[in-house]
């Protein structure tokens, strides 16, 4: 069973729909023993970093999340659920999980004119081979069960967000999307995947994606 | 990159659609959620449903016309009209709504933004704005006659728009850019730009409004208000510098697809996503 970590932040119901939109079953719950049995795992999250960290505290969800990781099942992080994952954030100067190393910065355009958030559909570019790890590699981009399989280079997908994440370790980077800076718009480290826009809003790639994950 | 948005908006009353939408192959014509689902299937950008049921005991209908309709669709909803507070708001994400819009209680109490930004994440709380042009005259010399009979041009220097708010009937007096920056400042994610001069008429955006707003604020701006034919979208994300064009009658009666109308900005090189 799919299990989307409830801890009172976003809109989890439109990631479960998804799934069940391609054929998976996926639960919503904030029950620490549920994340621990479930066979995969996704960590949806929207609004402010340290109000995310504080909640999955308050709920006990970072210890079940850490020891689910472990275990080396597939875990999904959406949007703010993929910042979570790093060591540290500028939003408040909060520590972050430290499952990938590397920091959540926010987007300064202020002499670029360009707008934050950045909000709206843009286009993910696949990391060469030579940079991504190779084991990455197999599980993101070319294997019979990647994540991005029948997702072309250059799709469209929705974001809104005002901080990116930046990992000391390069090769974890299996997409790139331009926004007045190349950022990493899909992150993946070992049965770890972790995207900064929202595939359960993204239309039929998004839903591709969720599928694909389903069935690693 | 980037793409501009092409929203199509859906004016909801009683938790139905009203000023009629043509499409074929639809079972129930009147229905938000399943005209979502087929803007969905084109490819809108995001989908906006304005509510302007006016009687405060219907105004829960929209709740469950939200939830129905997020079922269906895989894209960003804004929900808008009517919203009066935290409560409001937490009851409309709740059942589906990505995003909700806020406008006369956002004049009346602009903490309220701040707030729900707090509360529930700069990326859902869009404020609304409602401008209406004001004509600032001469203080001298006065109006003159033209040989013609007709007063001559009294529209002169910087124009100014005007905040209006329950649903453009009550203007406030406030400055459209200053109000638009203070908006900013407070914490919201996003502005919808309506011209009100433009609204309804089909002749086109008020580019001038959209940019200088465009331009005065650091989130995206939605232009609102008069789009007629597609050559009015170009001008609005090009020379008003609007992130994003709304649109409702224009998709509704099928005029236009959302798919032509992306077909035509491409070509024109903007930035869309087909």
């Amino acid at each position: 069973m799919i299990v989307i970590v409830d801890y009172g932040m976003g809109n989890l119901r439109s990631v479960q729909k998804a799934f069940q939109k391609v054929g998976q079953e996926a639960l919503i719950t904030s029950d620490p023993d549920k994340v621990l049995q479930a066979s995969k795992v996704v960590l949806p999250g929207v609004g402010a970093f340290g109000k995310c960290i504080a909640n999955l505290k308050e709920h006990h969800l970072i210890d079940p999340i850490y020891r689910f990781i472990e275990t080396g099942k597939p875990f999904l992080g959406i949007c703010l659920g993929l910042q979570l994952l790093f060591t540290e954030s500028e939003e408040g100067g909060v520590t972050g999980l430290n499952i990938i190393k590397g920091r959540v910065k926010r987007f300064d355009f202020s002499n670029k004119g360009l707008k934050v958030p950045h909000m709206g559909w843009n286009q993910i570019k696949k990391s060469p081979k030579s940079e991504v790890h190779p084991s990455n590699w197999q599980r993101q981009l070319d294997g019979p069960k990647s994540v991005l399989k029948g997702i072309p280079d250059g799709s469209y997908f929705y974001f809104v967000h005002s901080y990116y994440v930046e990992p000391d370790d390069k090769s974890v980077i299996t997409a790139t999307t331009e926004y007045g800076l190349e950022f990493a718009s899909i992150v993946s480290k070992d049965n770890i995947y972790g995207t900064q826009f929202h595939p359960e809003k993204s239309q039929e790639l998004g839903l591709r994606m969720l599928k694909n994950f389903g069935e690693l | 990159m980037l793409a501009k948005r092409i929203i199509p908006c859906l004016d909801v009353d009683e938790g139905k659609v009203v000023k009629g939408v043509k499409f074929v192959n639809l079972r129930d014509a009147g229905d938000p959620a399943e005209i979502g689902a087929i803007y969905d299937k084109e490819k809108a950008d995001e989908l906006v449903f304005l509510d302007i049921t006016a009687s405060l005991e219907k105004r829960d209908i929209i709740i469950e016309v939200v939830r129905r309709t997020a079922e269906k669709i895989f894209m960003p909803l804004t929900v808008g009209g009517g919203i009066r507070d935290l409560e409001d708001i937490r009851k409309l994400l709740k059942v589906g709504a990505d995003k909700v819009s806020i406008n006369t209680a956002a004049v009346k109490n602009p903490s309220l933004v701040t707030e729900a930004a707090k509360k529930f994440g700069s990326q859902c709380i869009v404020v609304a704005i409602d401008a209406k042009r004001i004509v600032t005259p001469l203080p001298r010399p006065p109006v003159t006659r033209l040989k013609t009979g007709k007063l001559a041009n009294r529209r002169t220097g910087k124009p100014k728009w005007e905040v209006y708010i329950n649903g453009g009937r009550t203007p406030t007096g406030w400055d459209v850019l200053e109000w638009a920056k203070r908006v900013d400042k407070l914490g919201a994610g996003e502005i919808l730009l309506t011209s009100m001069d433009c609204d309804g008429t089909k002749k086109g955006y008020d580019l001038e409004l959209t940019r200088k707003i465009s331009e005065a604020v650091s989130i995206p701006v939605i232009a609102s208000g008069g789009a007629g034919n597609l050559e009015h979208l170009y001008q609005a994300l090009t020379e008003g510098k609007a992130d994003a064009v709304l649109a409702a009658s224009i998709f509704h009666f099928r005029e236009y697809s959302i798919r032509e109308a992306k077909e035509y900005l491409k070509k024109k090189g903007v930035a869309v996503r087909l």
